[in-house]
């Protein structure tokens, strides 16, 4: 919303200054967005008087002018026209800045013969376009600023434009009146009466009006008059600087009329030509939902049904609230003129609005609620001014439906300002306030104005009040806090998470944050993609899907970096993703993926390709720290995003997975142009059990005096027997022995053949009564022997 | 016997190695050695002459046995001192590459709210990102035909053909879960709400995605002015410096009265310091909480009230830690990574700042 100074100090007295007003507008919620100073511009440039002026002897059109600017006697060379002695003028000196040819302006040589400066037209100040001869002043003194004289002189031209922004609240301050109230509330000055004293009739009016009875809660009043032999035509001057001003283009005086008075007092109003009316009826009615229209824009809608249309005899002519119609506007031609004033219901423009998506400042208006109680006034407000401009008689009022009765008061409790906001402020001054923001005071109930939609209880009075008395006075007060040392407040979850974030990056991985959304095709390769999890307005297609897993983000990111050349990559995010499109179909996870070398190449040769066994070793880290346990499972199928044979699910059981590692399949790699190898993993952290136990007891711990013994065995077995199942044969000979199994040695083929493995492990004993005799090693031996072979169909090596 | 002393220490001194020295002992020390068979000898001397050579000759022993340990650990000393002057090392040489990894600012200042909320009894309350249009707009007085609803640039999920349930909204703001939270816990309660939000919007300081860290104090008599001093406690523990703010009066549909909130800073320097000078930038909008929106969550306006407060977490990351563009913090460029992230053990407490 936008309004110049002067236009504000039509509606309010007052001597404060733009910025004094510009802070006030802020700090009452009518945040400025902006300050346009036509002055600021001027300031350099001073008037001067041309005392004499020669022809230049080296060229026919340029004259050798003296100038009397402040400073004594000056030498401007000058092409324009009208350069001669006697005349006033506007001089820039060397070092000014001419905003109409974005240029500085320096001592020059011109032919020969030096110039100190440029006299100025108009276009050159950007006061007009104006260009066919420098500016010649009817007064003004030698020496004075130019802005100063246009202050004085031509106010309209440095009038100061402030833009503000209204939240959906205030309707009321979306025209420039309603700012003023609020100003003068704030005691920045007076407001100005604008009482209407209407033009009297001199003849019945010739339309009649009607609203169809399912219509009137969304039309329930319309007021209008006819004004016959007006002469229409361009605005005055005043009107049309304004209008420019805020950046509107003045189009004939009829219609610069209406889009006054709907920023001037927040008055959306339609002209029609009456005699355009067919058949003299104008009937308010809901659409059917079929009917055309052409709008004022000359684009064709067709009405949503149960939008508000106004209809004469021939069919719909106006989209109430929104925009009136093609048909029956007025041209330069209309001499009978019709003016409506009508109030449309909040939802039903939005929704209209929405429906057609046009956006007009009236729908802005009638979607967020203007004074119902005002709409005669505002349509007097009109006919004056027609008639005191564009001449003409005015006809009676033609009225249907009635004004809504938005009457309601509240109970101003004077205290609630102290206990809610936790400002004391006196009750009489919260009464005055009021008043002054229109409410009417009846005791302790305060009677809300017409202008005020949002004012719906009592915690409205009290913000009016604070807002008013500034909640830039407001001072701090302590927050009770807990006594004591306050207790922990993460849950379990939120601490694995966070636990899981730093041992990854304590791994060496960098984290990041990729968005939720991506692609179609990559998150197809995720097992995503469906509609269920589609945006409906995607705001690129880069970005149209949420992410199913944190792989794709990631491995697009490996990708981007591998673009700049960093070859070895250790990333990982923590996030949530998303397996479906209703709320709490996401689930967290926590990613890593590891590209290119182990480290970079260096002398101690160190550097390797990066494995599954890296990823499975911090998978194991990233698990431990969060609290998994220790004895797992590993299966396999885990899906297409992982190389078949070369990934592992950790699993507590067939359905329990708490993470997956692995080799990325490289179709995957591929399609999102990663250069590989790359591994990762993806872990949940909501799927590892809670401990059962409550307490931060540990019990005792186990340090056994007894020399440990290792033994170490071979066994040759299949080759795709997994080493986990003859680990776990192996401890199970003997539980209360057998302290841990650790492999040591794998060999695939050779004379073994193709097909067949040797796998070396260590067993551990640990006694706990007794050393261990010789005897005890070779029964608890043999039964190891027993059980791996049972359970891996592999035999001893010899 | 002196003799024989200095043949032998004389040797001993001369010996160039182990084995020279072994020999030694043995011609000299050992069984069939020169002064054993001497000491085998005393058998045959008189007991007076017995007297003065027996001890003579055990003394001379010892002293060949002392000489001969001396001239081992001499030799062993001078042949460790070769071998470390063999052993020479260029230790400017690299170390073996050990990957450096970090934490993301987000992460980072996502801890930091939490540590100083949790010292003044706020707890974490997280949120589904997938919301019902109930949650993200009615719940917090924000009506189908609100003005402020198109103007939030919402994310609508995509509707089957025949679904004539309304869109789900990707999150604008991080606001629904005070209605969740409020409906699971009732009140008095503290909470804060971190997480992503979505908008559709993308410029230089706006990006489809970003994070929100929500604030909710329900109680008896919270009062705006609690508010107000909240902040100013968070911001002076978050800058690290003495904060101060100053409430705009606003209007967000869930809160009354609201109020933009700017903390104090200096731009001067074409950079901003925050906590000092005159200047005032925007960070955060708040107010008490509109009872329409206790109403949603279960809780009865009539005898609890308290305030709520948005602000943006990449925002007040970027401020605190000097990061120009909001873009980048979702484009995981290892370089930027590297230079704006945060070292794994470097957690946030209150008490280590």
């Amino acid at each position: 919303m936008k309004f110049t100074l002067s236009w504000l100090k039509t509606h309010i007295d007052t001597d404060a200054s733009v910025d004094e007003i510009a802070d006030t507008l802020t700090d009452l919620g009518l945040e400025v967005e902006g300050i346009e100073n036509p002055a600021a511009k001027l300031s350099d440039f001073v008037i001067g008087k041309v005392t004499a002026a020669e022809k230049h002897p080296d060229a026919d059109k340029l004259r050798v002018c003296t100038v009397e600017a402040g400073e004594g006697p000056t030498q401007i060379i000058c092409g324009a026209p009208n350069a001669r002695e006697g005349i006033t003028v506007v001089v820039a000196k060397p070092g000014t800045y001419i905003p109409g040819l974005d240029i500085t302006i320096s001592v020059g040589k011109i032919r020969g013969i030096e110039s100190f400066g440029m006299m100025a037209s108009e276009k050159e100040l950007e006061l007009s376009d104006e260009h066919n001869g420098i500016i010649e002043l009817p007064a003004g003194e030698v020496g004075q600023s130019f802005a100063d004289y246009l202050a004085e002189h031509d106010p309209a031209q440095v009038d100061p434009v402030i833009e503000i922004a209204i939240t959906p609240n205030r309707p009321d301050a979306l025209g420039v009146r309603g700012v003023a109230r609020d100003l003068a509330a704030r005691g920045l000055g007076t407001l100005i009466d604008n009482t209407i004293e209407p033009v009297p009739a001199t003849f019945a009016n010739p339309v009649s009006v009607s609203i169809d009875a399912d219509t009137l809660d969304q039309a329930p009043v319309f007021y209008g008059r006819v004004i016959k032999g007006v002469k229409n035509g361009p605005s005055p001057v005043w009107l049309q600087q304004k209008l420019k001003a805020i950046g509107l283009r003045p189009i004939s005086f009829l219609v610069d009329v209406t889009n006054w008075f709907t920023y001037d007092l927040n008055r959306p109003l339609h002209v029609f030509d009456a005699d355009k009316i067919n058949g003299n009826t104008l009937r308010l009615h809901r659409a059917a939902g079929d009917e055309k229209l052409v709008g004022l824009d000359e684009k064709e809608y067709t009405l949503p049904e149960g939008a508000t249309v106004i209809s004469d005899a021939e069919g719909p002519e106006s989209i109430g609230g929104v925009m009136g119609g093609l048909r029956t506007g007025v041209s330069d031609d209309t001499v009978n003129v019709f003016v409506e004033a009508a109030y449309f219901d909040t939802v039903r423009t939005a929704y209209t609005g929405r429906a057609l998506k046009l956006n007009t400042d009236a729908r802005y208006r009638f979607e967020r609620g203007i004074d119902p109680a005002f709409t005669p006034d505002g349509m007097e407000h009109a006919v004056r001014m027609i008639v005191d401009i564009a001449g003409g008689e005015a006809s009676e009022v033609v009225q249907a439906g009635e004004i809504p009765d938005t009457s309601r008061a509240y109970k101003l409790d004077t205290a609630r300002c102290s206990s809610l906001v936790g400002m004391d402020i006196p009750a009489d001054t919260q009464r005055d306030t009021l008043t002054k923001l229109g409410f009417v005071m009846d005791g302790d109930m305060a009677q809300v104005p017409a202008w005020r939609p949002d004012v719906q209880g009592e915690a409205d009075l009290v913000e009016e009040v604070a807002r008013m008395a500034s909640l830039s006075n407001l001072e701090p007060k302590p927050l009770p806090r807990p006594a004591g040392v306050p207790a922990p407040i993460l849950t379990p979850i939120q601490k694995r998470l966070a636990t899981a974030r730093r041992t990854t990056a304590g791994l060496g991985y960098n984290e990041c944050v990729t968005y939720s959304f991506i692609d179609q095709a990559a998150a197809e390769l995720f097992g995503g993609g469906t509609d269920a999890t589609m945006l409906a307005n995607p705001i690129s297609s880069e970005m149209s899907h949420m992410r199913p897993a944190l792989l794709p983000g990631l491995l697009q990111a490996a990708a981007r970096n591998q673009a700049r050349g960093m070859a070895n990559l250790a990333l990982f995010e923590a996030g949530d993703a998303f397996h479906g499109g209703e709320p709490g179909e996401q689930h967290t996870a926590v990613t890593g993926i590891l590209v290119g070398k182990t480290a970079s190449k260096d002398v101690h040769g160190a550097s390797r390709d990066v494995d599954i066994f890296d990823a499975k070793a911090d998978a194991e880290a990233i698990l431990a720290a969060m609290g998994a346990p220790a004895k797992v499972q590993i299966l396999r199928g885990a899906g297409d995003a992982w190389h078949p044979g070369r990934h592992g699910q950790i699993c507590l059981g067939p359905k329990k997975v708490l993470g997956v590692f692995g080799e990325i399949h490289p179709k995957i790699l591929s399609a999102l142009n990663v250069k590989g190898p790359v591994v990762g993993f993806t872990l949940y952290p909501a799927e590892i059990p809670m401990p059962k136990k409550q307490t931060a007891n540990r019990g005792a711990a186990t340090i056994p005096d007894l020399q440990a013994v290792e033994r170490d065995f071979a066994f040759v077995m299949d080759a795709k027997v997994d080493a986990l199942t003859a680990v776990n044969a192996a401890a199970g000979a003997d539980k209360a022995l057998i302290e841990n199994v650790r492999v040591f040695d794998e060999f695939i083929g050779g004379s073994l053949g193709d097909d067949q493995k040797s796998l070396a492990m260590t067993v551990r004993l640990q006694p706990t009564d007794a050393t261990l005799k010789e005897a005890d090693i070779e029964a608890v031996s043999a039964k190891i022997v027993e059980k791996v072979s049972k359970a891996t169909g592999g035999v001893l090596r010899g | 016997m002196d003799d024989l002393k200095s043949k032998y220490l004389d040797l001993i001194g001369n010996a160039a190695d182990e084995a020279t020295l072994e020999e030694l002992r043995v011609q000299a020390v050992g069984k069939k050695g020169e002064i054993s068979l001497q000491m085998r000898s005393l058998g045959k001397m008189s007991p007076e002459e017995r007297q003065v050579a027996g001890p003579a000759l055990n003394a001379l022993k010892d002293e060949i046995n002392a000489a001969l340990t001396a001239k081992k650990a001499g030799l062993a000393d001078a042949a460790l001192d070769a071998r470390l002057k063999s052993e020479w090392l260029d230790v400017t040489l690299p170390a073996r590459d050990r990957r450096q990894g970090t934490i993301h600012p987000v992460s980072q200042v996502w801890e930091e709210c939490t540590a100083i909320f949790a010292d003044m009894g706020f707890a974490t309350a997280e949120g589904p990102q997938i919301e019902s249009d109930w949650y993200n707009f009615d719940a917090l007085n924000i009506p189908g035909h609100h003005p402020a609803r198109a103007e939030m640039d919402t994310f609508y999920t995509h509707r089957a053909e025949g679904d004539n349930r309304p869109p789900h909204v990707l999150r604008t703001h991080t606001s629904p879960v005070q209605i969740r939270s409020m409906e699971e816990q009732g009140a008095p309660i503290r909470i804060i709400c971190p997480g992503r939000v979505y908008r559709a919007d993308y410029d230089q300081t706006h990006t489809p995605m970003f994070h929100q860290i929500e604030g909710l104090a329900i109680d008896k008599d919270i009062s705006m002015a609690n508010l107000k001093w909240t902040l100013e406690e968070f911001f002076t523990a978050y800058f690290g410096t003495k904060v101060k703010t100053r409430f705009r009066a606003s209007h967000f549909p869930f809160t009354e009265p609201s109020a933009e909130v700017d903390i104090q800073c200096d731009f001067s320097g074409g950079t901003v310091k925050v906590g000092e000078g005159d200047d005032w930038l925007e960070v955060l909008g708040s107010g008490m909480v509109h009872p329409k929106v206790l109403k949603a969550g279960g809780i009865d306006p009539n005898e609890w009230q308290g305030f709520a407060f948005g602000m943006g977490i990449d925002r007040i990351a970027m401020l605190k830690y000097g990061i120009p563009d909001l873009r980048a913090f979702f484009e995981s460029d290892l370089r930027w990574l590297k230079h704006y992230g945060f070292s794994a053990l470097q957690v946030p407490t209150v008490h280590g700042g």
